[in-house]
Formats: structure tokens, sequence, C-alpha cells
């Protein structure tokens, strides 16, 4: 009897596929798997092969299996060929990631309170405010960077007001990594903002009123009720905020002059000027690794605190 | 017996809206005392001024002698519990009842006690440790309860606590909170629209309407000696007759009735001569040969049996009364429909407020 059922007929070994074939799930969602494909695993494919390849020439790359590129994060090679260890591109590693997380702290600080005011409006007024959070992405991002040149730059609309109140003349406060960050956390704001609205809008505001009569000040309100029921809203404008961050390369390289590299203006600058397409290849795995590392931590944190409720 | 509250010639306005106007009224320490009245009466207003969550536009709020307007909510040491429960979902029971305790800077071991006993209070000490999404409703009002209560605040505002329960559920836990009330000491400000809870439960009981007080006094003097038309509808069933008042002296009125009789009597608000409105609760108007008092004659146009009560309406001389008369044996539902009976009721039991 327990023959029969461990040596179960074989034609029903295809029966699944053939379901699959006439399944209309997998033609509705072909276009999504065609733009999946195409749009984002091929690329990240041929990103993931030419880090392999071999650096040519006059850039370019051929194809030859070569771990050149992952190499050169962490060593340089010397006249004769030995290998030393230098840190610059690790450095350039950590500060990508200091600023993407000091960008997603300011977001975040801003954002709480404005998210905040936005869900205490009547609900006209809040459709037009949620509105105007969104109004930059209307304008293209580079005149928005170019417009904070014009205000934090020399003979800027900053510099000139603090003239006017007795400051010395001349400042800039342009090409460093206070204007790098400032542009960063603006074009990033209105991503961080409206996930956390959205928190914020859910959260039933009697629960607010009976911390207060609980004896709990706005300081004990905020940390004890508000930021743990608007969590899932302010992981989510985290992740929004610090993954783009990391990628940045118009603030670093407009704002922050170039000098200074982030992770970004270095792939930038390798698949350009640099002529080493394997190694910027290599740069942007290794970036996405770290990304794909954040966003998995992340997620088993949630899952370990939607399992603990 | 000291005053706990005094709420002095307070007014509130939202935009053109008048909820409040001018209320004025003290509560005593230690009572149970309910703010009753039908939704838009201001009641809840007043308990969120109590509580902090408004201020009034003019007058003042006296807590134990103290001007309490500018004080936040969480400087006063006064507690609610929200219709919604308001539980934070996020928090243990026993979080949750701690909560106002570690506002308050209390010592970790006297908290741990405080909790352990208002949850035994309670009856949920075993759930100490579930979130407020695995309890019941009832369960839910209990630890509202707890958690309010654990502060020893000077006042306990409810803010309709009963009306999300089931019915059986209510009528317990009535019972439980007038308990936790004699118990505790602490006095109680209570919000409701369902009379009967405010009939049950309070010492004393304040009847809102239209933003105004309309009279204040215990459950018997609410229901048994109305100040007006108004408090008369609201709380309880009454019949309401057109009468002529021909003469009016303290606090009696000699009146007219549609249906021709002329009777004394009393008139708490010395009508005026002219046409005035005579209230007569129906349980107050007997019928057969329970007729008594102020006797006339009647034809049954309809009943509603009821079990323990059966409810008459009536129709004499073209005025239409309803009485209700308890079914004191099995026999006691016995008068038919369409019967010509003796009807009464004794004068002290009617009112004549005006028109």
């Amino acid at each position: 009897m327990t023959d029969t059922t461990l040596h179960a007929p074989a034609e029903t070994d295809s029966a699944p596929r053939a379901r699959f074939w006439h399944d209309l799930s997998f033609w509705g969602l072909l276009p999504s798997w065609l733009l999946m494909g195409f749009a984002l695993i091929l690329p990240i494919a041929i990103i993931a092969a030419v880090s392999v390849a071999t650096r040519g020439a006059h850039g370019g790359f051929a194809w030859d299996f070569n771990l050149a590129g992952y190499r050169q994060i962490l060593w340089n090679e010397g006249w004769t060929g030995e290998l030393e260890f230098t840190p610059q591109y690790l450095l350039i590693i950590a500060r990508t990631f200091l600023l993407a997380g000091a960008t997603t702290l300011i977001c975040l600080a801003f954002a709480v309170p404005v998210a905040y005011f936005i869900s205490r409006q009547p609900p006209g007024r809040k459709a037009i405010l949620v509105y105007l959070v969104t109004l930059p992405f209307w304008v293209s991002m580079i005149l928005r960077v170019y417009a904070w040149m014009i205000i934090l730059g020399k003979d800027g609309t900053l510099p000139k007001a603090l003239e006017f109140l007795d400051f010395p003349a001349g400042m800039s406060f342009m090409f460093n990594d206070g204007a790098t960050l400032t542009a960063m956390v603006y074009t990033y704001m209105p991503l961080m903002v409206l996930p956390v609205f959205a928190s914020i809008e859910k959260l039933d505001g009697t629960l607010i009123e009976a911390s207060h009569d609980l004896y709990g000040n706005r300081w004990v309100t905020l940390r004890r009720v508000i930021l743990p029921l608007t969590a899932p809203g302010i992981i989510a404008g985290a992740i929004l905020v610090f993954v783009p961050s990391l990628g940045a390369v118009l603030e670093p390289s407009l704002m922050g002059g170039g000098k200074e590299m982030m992770m970004g203006t270095l792939i930038q600058l390798q698949f350009g000027g640099g002529r080493n397409w394997p190694f910027g290849a290599a740069i942007a795995m290794a970036l996405m690794a770290l990304v794909m590392l954040f966003l998995v931590f992340t997620a088993l944190r949630a899952a370990r605190r939607e399992a603990a409720q | 017996m000291s005053k706990a509250i005094e709420v002095k010639s307070v007014s509130k306005s939202f935009g053109t809206y008048q909820a409040l106007n001018s209320v004025s009224f003290d509560i005593g320490g230690n009572e149970f005392f309910t703010m009753l009245g039908p939704s838009g009466c201001g009641k809840t207003t007043l308990l969120r001024m109590l509580a902090g969550f408004e201020s009034p536009n003019s007058g003042s709020i006296l807590l134990n002698g103290r001007e309490v307007v500018d004080i936040p909510p969480h400087k006063r040491r006064v507690n609610t519990v929200f219709q919604s429960y308001a539980l934070f979902p996020h928090m243990t029971l026993e979080q949750n009842v701690a909560y106002g305790l570690e506002n308050l800077g209390w010592d970790k071991a006297r908290i741990r006690n405080r909790v352990g006993e208002m949850l035994e209070r309670v009856h949920m000490t075993s759930m100490a440790k579930r979130k407020p999404a695995q309890l019941s409703g009832g369960q839910r009002q209990r630890i509202a309860l707890a958690r309010a209560l654990a502060p020893e605040p000077e006042v306990l505002l409810l803010d309709e606590p009963l009306s999300a329960l089931d019915l059986k559920l209510r009528q317990a836990m009535r019972d439980e909170l007038r308990t936790l009330q004699r118990d505790t000491g602490i006095t109680f400000v209570f919000v409701t629209h369902d009379q009967e809870e405010a009939l049950d439960m309070s010492d004393r009981i304040a009847v809102l309407g239209g933003g105004e007080v309309q009279q204040i006094g215990t459950p018997t003097e609410i229901y048994e000696e109305p100040v007006n038309r108004f408090v008369a509808d609201f709380v309880g069933e009454t019949n309401f007759l057109d009468v002529e008042v021909l003469e009016s002296a303290a606090g009696q009125a000699t009146i007219r009735t549609p249906f021709g009789l002329s009777i004394t009597v009393p008139s708490p608000g010395h009508a005026a001569k002219g046409r005035a409105t005579l209230s007569v609760r129906p349980e107050k108007i007997n019928l057969g040969d329970q007729a008594q008092g102020i006797t006339f004659e009647g034809r049954i146009t309809n009943k509603n049996y009821m079990g323990g009560y059966t409810h008459y309406t009536l129709d004499v001389a073209g005025t239409e009364l309803r009485a209700s008369r308890r079914n004191a044996s099995r026999e006691g539902d016995t008068i038919p429909l369409g019967a010509t009976v003796p009807v009464g009721f004794v004068a002290g039991s009617a009112r004549v407020l005006a028109a």
C-alpha cells in the first residue's frame, strides 16, 4: 500500500508545467516580466559582467575574466606588481554612507513635524499641502540643484542677505559637504514626508490625547506613542531617502565641487574620465550589495517586530 | 461636601456655533456626577474642558479650588476613560496601566505593585502580558478604567464609556462602575445620552440642552420634578397636555385640562396665567379599579403587552393619553381593547410647565 503512494504515476509530473503555460496570470503578467527583464535584470547582468571583464587600453573593456576591478577597491597595484592596501576608496564608501545617513536623519527631523502639521489641517487644506510637498518633483532635478547654487554661491542670495546683516562680504557656502547635504536633504525630503504623513494620518488622535491625559508631555508623547505607532512610515521613508542618497551624483558633483567624491561620482568618473569600466562596474556592484544588505536587515527587523506583536 | 469642580459661567463657540452658553455648576467631592443630554448639547465639550483638551472662550473652571483653564492636560490630576478607550495598541495591558504612573515619576517597585493591584481590581490579572487587540470590548473597557484610575486622579472623567458595549455587558458595567466609584471615593464625571444609565448610576445629574444647563438634581428630582418641558421630555416617557392656567400661586397652579377638568397641581416655574403644558408620566396614570385621585373616563384605543408591563393608549374626550400598568399578577393584563374604563392620577405626580 505504501508502495503505490510512494511511486506516484509519472504523467502527473508534467501537469504543473502545462498548467503554468495555460495559466492566464502568466500571460497577464508577461508585460511586467518583459519590463523587469529588459529594464532591470538585463542592465544589472551587463554591469555584473563588465565588473569581471578586463579594462581596455583606451577605455571600454575586453571580455576576459578578471577580478582587478574588485581588487582595486581595496588594493593598489604597485610598479612591480605588488599589492598595496589603499583606503582611499573605502573612505569614499564611508563618506557616502555618512552623508546618506545624515541626509536621512535630517530629512526625518524635518519631515515628522511637517507631516504632523499637515495631518492636523482641515481636509481641503491637507490635500493642497500634500500637493505642495510634491511640487519640487515637477521641476527638473538639475534645475533645482542650480537654484541652490544661486542661493548659496558667491554673490548668492544667502551671502548677500548676511552681508546686509553686517556679516563679512563675499562669503560662499558652496563646494563643501554642507552644500552637498543641503541639496540632498532638499531633493529627498518629499520621499520622507509622504510615507511619514501617511502613517501619522492613520494614527488615532485620541491616543495622543490619552498620552497627554496620562501625564505625558509632548516629548514623552512623541517618543512613546507617536514614533512607535508611525514606525512603519518612518522606516519606509528612511529607505526611500537613504537608498537613492547612496547613489547621489548631481549633488556631490555640483554642490560639493566634485573634489570630495561619493560612490555615485566615483562610478561616474570611472565610466567617464577615468576610462576604467570594470572598476566602475565593480563599485556599482559593491554599492548594490551594500544596499541589499541594508534592506535585508530592515526587512528582518520589521518581520521580527511583526512577530512580536 | 467639598467642591471638586467649580464651573463658572463657561462659554464656548466653534465658529458661529455656540456649544456652551454661560454654564455654571459645582461638582462635589466623591460624587458620581452625570452630564446627560442629546448629542450636540455641549456635554462632551464640557468634559473635554475638564480634561484640558479644550479651553473656554470665557468663564473659569476650578479643580479643588485651583483655576485650571490655562493648565495643560498632562499637568491636571484628572484622568479620562475615552469612548473608544484609546488603549495604546503597541503596549501590553500592563504597560498601558503603568504609562501614567511612569510619567508621574513613580519608582519601579511602586508602579509594579499599583499595576498589579489595578489589574486585580478589574479582574484582568491573567491577561497582563496581552495586547489590546486581543481583548473583547468589555475587557478593553476594564483596562481603560484601570489605566485611568491607577494614578489616583482627583477626578475621573468618563466619556460615554458604555456605548460601545452590548446590552447585557452594559448593565454589568454600570454596577461595576458604581462599585468602583464607592470603593475609590474618587469623583466621577460621567457623560451620556442614555437617560437610563444616568438615572441608574448618578448621585446627581445635570441635564444639558442647547448649550445650557436645563436642570441639576438627584435622579429622583430630575425624573419626578422636571423644571421644564425639555427635561420632562428627554428623561423618561411622559404625556404632554395643552392646558390653560386659571390661577397660579406658591408652586401650585389651578388649570383647565383639554377634556374639561379643573384641577390644582404642582407648578415649579410659577406658570403665568394662560397657556401651559401639563406633564404626567404614563406609569402615574392608573386604570380601572386602580384609578384614584383626579378621576375621569377614557377608552382604550391601543395596547402593547410588554410582559412585565402593558402600555395602553387612551382616548379621553379627544385627547390622547398613554398609561402603563404593571402586571402584578397573571391576571394583570385584563383590560380589553375598546373598553371604556375609569382613569385617574394623583395631583402631586403631575407638573405644570411653561408651554
